[in-house]
C-alpha cells in the first residue's frame, strides 16, 4: 500500500515536471507531422489507397500503426491525453501559489546589495527618512514594504509585473479550455454534403440520407439535424482568360425557423467565403460542375431524359466524366428490363476541343459543351444489391459480358446517337450543380472565445517582466547619507537594465541636494 | 479588376533594386565583420560622445574635428544605410504591386516572400538600435538575398488577381501577420545559429575560431534571440488563430489538419517548447538555441515544402 502510493506520487511528480512537458510537446510535434506527410483517409481517402498500393507491406505497416488518420490514432491520443494530464498537473499548484503570491509581501532586502544583477550606490547630504519618502513616492505603482533595520538603517522591498503570472495563467487555462471546447465540437459536430442541380431544386436538412456523405461527431446520431431548406436558383461562375475562376456565386432562397411553417423564402448569395449562417447551423459553397442532359427515345417511341451531374476530373478545364443510366420504360417483366438498361458514360467538356475524335477542354466555363461517350446496353448491375457510384458503370458487369458497348461517338449540343435497335440518344446540352456543405459545430464560438483570451494572455505574460528593486538607505557618521539600490528580474533579466538605470538615478538623485 | 503592367513592372524593378542593394550591404557588412575590430562597439560610444562633445564644424578650417574613423567602421555605417535604401526600395515594390492588382499584395509565394524578408530587415534594423549587433548584418541579410532570389526567379508570378478562395479581407490580414512573423522569426533563427556556434567556441576556443572570434558574447546573442521571439511569437499565434477564423468562412471549418495548419501547428508547439526551455533550469542556453533553430527550419519547411511538395488546401499559394 505505502509502495504503491509511493509509486503514484512519483509518476504524479514525473508527469508533472516541467522537462515532462517538454518532452510531450515534442512528442506532440514529432507526431503532428506525419500528418502532414502522409495522405490522410479525412482529407483524402483515394491517395491513401493509392499510397497503400504503391508501398506494398511498408504502406500496409503505416496503416496498421494508423498514421493515415494520425489525429485519431492512439499514439496521438496519448500524447495530447498526457500532455492535458500534465499541463493540469503544473497549472493547479501555480494557481494555488499565485493566490498566495497575490497577498505576499516583497521579501526582506538582501544584505549585500552589490550581489544583485542591478546595483547602484550614491552619498547623500539628506536625512535618511527624507531620502526614504522620496523614494517612497518614486515607487508609485510597486508593491512596496519598508523595514527598519538595526542602527536606523532602513529598505524598501519592491516588486511589480504580477500581472505577468495572471497572463500566464489566464493562457494556460484559456489553452484548456479550448481543447475542451475543441472536443465538445467534435462530438457533437457534424458535417454533410450534398450535391443539388442550380435549376430551381432543392435541398432540405432534414436527415441524413439527404447528404451523399456525412461525417457525425461521435454523439451525433443524425437525428435531430437543424431543420432548414435552401433552393438552388441558379449558379454563376466568372472566369480570367487564362481559365483562372474569379467568382463563384449560387443565388439560393432559404427558409428556417418559423419560416418552414410559414412557407415564406429569404433570398441569400452564397459565395465563397460568405456562408449562409443561419439557425445555428452553417452552409457553404463548396464546388461546382456539369450536369448534362439527355434525352432518349426509345424503340417503343418512349421519351425519357435525365440530368444526371458528372463529376470534374480536371480542376482547370473541369472536363468531367460520369454516367447517365436509364431503365427501359413500360417494361414490367424485371428479366426483361435488365437485358435493356442504357448507360451513357464517358468525358464531357464545357469548352470542347477537338484532335481528331480526341476531345478535350480548354475552359472551364460553358462555351462550347460537348461530350465523348460510349453508350452501354444491358445489364447494369443495378438490382444486384450492390452499391454502385452514380459516376461509373460496374465495371464488372461490362467483363462477364452482361452489359456491351453498343456505341461510341462524340456529341455536341442537339446532336443525336442511333443506336442498332432504333434508339436515339440526344445530348441536349448543361446545366450547373453545386456542391454545398452543411456544417454544425455548437462549440466553435467558445473555441474563439477561449483563442482570444489565449492571444491577451499571451501577449501580457510575455511583456510584462516581474521585477525586484530593493533601497536600503542608512545614515554614515559623518551625517551623510548612503544610499545602495539593487534590482533584480525575476524571469527575463534582459530588458530590465534599461528601466533600472532610470529608476536608480531617480532614487539616488531624490536624496541629492537639489542645488548640487 | 485589370492589373495595371506599368506598376507592375516598376514594382518587379523596385523588387530587384531591392536585392542588389542588399547584396551590396551584405558585403559591407562582412568586410567590417572581417576587417573591423572586434570591441568596435564600445569604442564606438566613446567616439560618439567625443564627437558629440567638440564636433562643430568651423568654415576654411581644414583639421577634422571629428576622430577619424576606420574603415571597417565606415562601412558598417554604409552598410547600415544601404539596407535602410534597400528596405525602402523593397516596401515600395510591394505597394506597386497592390496598386497593380489592386489587392493585398501577398497572394502567391514571389509576393509572400517579399513581404516576409522585408519583415526580416525591419526586425533586425529595429533590434540594431538596442542591441550591439550590427556586425551580424551579414548573417541576417545572406537567408534574406536567397530567399528574395528565389522569389523572383523560381517562383515568380506575374501581377494578377487572385481566385475565389483568396478574395476576402481576411487574405490582407491573416497572410501579413503569418508572413511578418515568420520574417521575424528569421532573426531569432540566425541568432541562435550563432550562438551554438559562439557558445561551442566559447568551451572549445579552436572550434569556429574564425567564426565566433568577432561574434557578440554568448549572452547576447541569446537576449536577441529571445527578444525577437518573444516579439514574434504572440503575433505568429494570432496569425494562425486569423487562419482559422478565415477557414471557418472559406473551407467550412476552423482547423482540419491541412498540411500548412499541421506545420503551422508544429512550429507554434516548438516556439512554445523554445519558452518553456529558456525558464527551465538544465535546458537553457544551448538546447534552447537548438529548439528555436529547429523551429525556424520548419517555418521554412513549411514555406518551401509544403507550398510546392504536398498537396493541401493551401497549395495555390503556390506558383502561379
Amino acid at each position: 500500500m505505502k509502495n504503491a502510493l509511493a509509486f503514484l506520487r512519483n509518476t504524479w511528480r514525473g508527469l508533472t515536471a516541467m522537462r515532462t512537458a517538454l518532452t510531450l510537446l515534442f512528442l506532440l510535434a514529432l507526431g503532428a507531422m506525419p500528418g502532414a506527410l502522409l495522405p490522410q483517409r479525412s482529407l483524402n481517402s483515394l491517395a491513401v489507397d493509392e499510397f497503400i498500393a504503391e508501398n506494398g507491406w511498408w504502406g500496409r505497416l503505416l496503416d496498421r500503426g494508423q498514421f493515415y488518420a494520425v489525429y485519431g490514432s492512439f499514439w496521438f491520443s496519448a500524447i495530447y491525453v498526457l500532455l492535458f494530464v500534465s499541463l493540469v498537473g503544473c497549472l493547479l499548484p501555480r494557481l494555488w501559489e499565485y493566490f498566495s503570491q497575490m497577498r505576499a509581501k516583497p521579501v526582506l532586502t538582501p544584505r549585500n546589495l552589490a550581489r544583485m544583477p542591478h546595483h547602484a550606490e550614491a552619498h547623500s547630504g539628506r536625512g535618511v527618512d527624507e531620502v526614504v519618502a522620496a523614494a517612497r513616492t518614486r515607487l508609485k505603482g510597486w508593491r512596496t514594504v519598508e523595514r527598519e533595520e538595526a542602527d536606523g538603517v532602513r529598505t524598501i522591498s519592491a516588486e511589480r509585473g504580477y500581472l505577468r503570472e495572471t497572463g500566464n495563467l489566464v493562457f494556460h487555462f484559456a489553452l484548456l479550455g479550448l481543447l475542451v471546447a475543441f472536443a465538445l465540437g467534435k462530438m457533437f459536430g457534424y458535417e454533410g454534403q450534398v450535391i443539388v442541380q442550380a435549376t430551381g431544386k432543392q435541398y432540405c436538412n432534414s436527415g441524413v440520407f439527404n447528404f451523399d456523405s456525412f461525417r457525425p461527431g461521435l454523439r451525433v446520431d443524425g437525428t435531430q439535424l437543424t431543420p432548414f431548406c435552401v433552393r438552388v436558383n441558379d449558379f454563376h461562375a466568372t472566369y480570367l482568360d487564362n481559365g483562372q475562376a474569379e467568382s463563384f456565386r449560387a443565388n439560393i432562397d432559404y427558409q428556417s425557423g418559423e419560416d418552414l411553417d410559414t412557407g415564406a423564402w429569404k433570398p441569400y448569395p452564397l459565395e465563397v467565403n460568405h456562408p449562409l449562417r443561419t439557425a445555428g447551423d452553417r452552409l457553404y459553397l463548396l464546388g461546382h460542375g456539369y450536369t448534362p442532359k439527355f434525352t432518349v427515345t426509345f424503340p417503343n417511341g418512349e421519351v425519357r431524359s435525365a440530368e444526371v451531374q458528372w463529376k470534374p476530373v480536371d480542376p482547370i478545364t473541369l472536363l468531367s466524366e460520369g454516367a447517365t443510366k436509364f431503365d427501359p420504360p413500360l417494361i414490367t417483366d424485371s428479366e426483361e428490363r435488365r437485358k435493356n438498361q442504357l448507360a451513357i458514360t464517358g468525358l464531357l467538356a464545357p469548352s470542347a476541343v477537338f484532335d481528331g475524335t480526341l476531345m478535350s477542354s480548354d475552359f472551364p466555363e460553358a462555351r462550347k459543351p460537348a461530350v465523348a461517350v460510349d453508350v452501354f446496353r444491358g445489364d447494369l448491375g443495378t438490382d444486384s444489391g450492390r452499391g454502385q457510384s452514380i459516376f461509373s458503370i460496374d465495371r464488372s458487369m461490362v467483363d462477364n459480358g452482361r452489359l456491351t458497348k453498343v456505341a461510341r461517338q462524340n456529341l455536341e449540343v442537339g446532336q443525336e446517337i442511333t443506336l442498332d435497335d432504333g434508339t436515339v440518344i440526344r445530348f441536349d446540352g448543361v446545366t450547373d450543380w453545386v456542391s454545398l456543405q452543411v456544417s454544425h459545430d455548437p462549440a466553435q464560438v467558445y473555441v474563439l472565445v477561449f483563442s482570444m483570451l489565449m492571444v491577451a494572455g499571451l501577449g501580457v505574460s510575455l511583456a510584462i517582466r516581474r521585477r525586484r528593486v530593493w533601497v536600503r538607505v542608512s545614515p554614515r557618521d559623518d551625517g551623510r547619507t548612503f544610499i545602495e539600490v539593487g534590482g533584480l528580474a525575476r524571469t527575463d533579466q534582459a530588458g530590465y537594465g534599461g528601466e533600472f538605470t532610470g529608476l536608480s538615478r531617480d532614487l539616488l538623485s531624490a536624496g541629492q541636494d537639489k542645488e548640487s | 479588376m485589370p492589373v495595371n503592367e506599368t506598376m507592375a513592372t516598376y514594382g518587379d524593378w523596385l523588387y530587384n533594386s531591392a536585392v542588389g542593394v542588399y547584396l551590396l550591404a551584405t558585403f559591407l557588412y562582412v568586410y567590417e565583420y572581417a576587417f573591423g575590430k572586434a570591441r568596435a562597439k564600445a569604442k564606438e560610444r566613446d567616439l560618439v560622445v567625443a564627437g558629440g562633445a567638440g564636433g562643430t564644424w568651423k568654415p576654411g578650417l581644414v583639421v577634422p574635428t571629428k576622430p577619424e574613423r576606420s574603415r571597417a567602421e565606415r562601412f558598417g555605417r554604409a552598410a547600415v544605410a544601404l539596407t535602410l535604401l534597400g528596405a525602402l526600395f523593397h516596401a515600395a515594390s510591394l505597394v506597386l504591386r497592390g496598386i497593380a492588382t489592386g489587392r493585398a499584395p501577398w497572394g502567391n509565394m514571389y509576393e509572400y516572400g517579399a513581404l516576409l524578408t522585408l519583415a526580416a530587415v525591419i526586425t533586425f534594423v529595429v533590434l540594431m538600435r538596442s542591441f550591439p549587433v550590427r556586425r551580424l548584418g551579414g548573417f541576417v541579410l545572406v537567408p534574406v538575398v536567397i530567399l528574395m532570389f528565389l522569389g523572383g526567379t523560381a517562383l515568380y508570378a506575374p501581377a494578377a488577381p487572385v481566385q475565389p478562395a483568396l478574395q476576402s479581407y481576411w487574405l490582407v490580414i491573416h497572410v501579413s501577420v503569418i508572413s511578418i512573423s515568420t520574417g521575424m522569426l528569421l532573426v531569432p533563427g540566425v541568432a541562435s545559429l550563432l550562438y551554438l556556434a559562439k557558445a561551442t567556441n566559447d568551451r572549445k576556443p579552436e572550434k569556429f575560431a574564425k567564426l565566433a572570434g568577432r561574434l557578440p558574447s554568448a549572452d547576447t546573442l541569446d537576449r536577441l534571440a529571445y527578444r525577437s521571439t518573444v516579439l514574434a511569437f504572440p503575433l505568429f499565434t494570432i496569425g494562425i488563430m486569423f487562419g482559422a477564423i478565415w477557414a471557418e468562412a472559406a473551407w467550412g471549418r476552423f482547423w482540419g489538419w491541412d498540411p500548412k495548419e499541421t506545420v503551422a501547428f508544429v512550429s507554434w508547439v516548438v516556439y512554445a517548447a523554445y519558452l518553456h526551455a529558456r525558464a527551465t533550469a538544465g535546458w537553457r542556453g544551448a538546447n534552447a538555441a537548438w529548439i528555436n533553430t529547429l523551429g525556424f527550419l520548419l517555418t521554412v519547411f513549411n514555406l518551401f515544402f509544403i507550398n510546392l511538395v504536398t498537396s493541401g488546401l493551401h497549395s495555390y499559394a503556390g506558383v502561379g
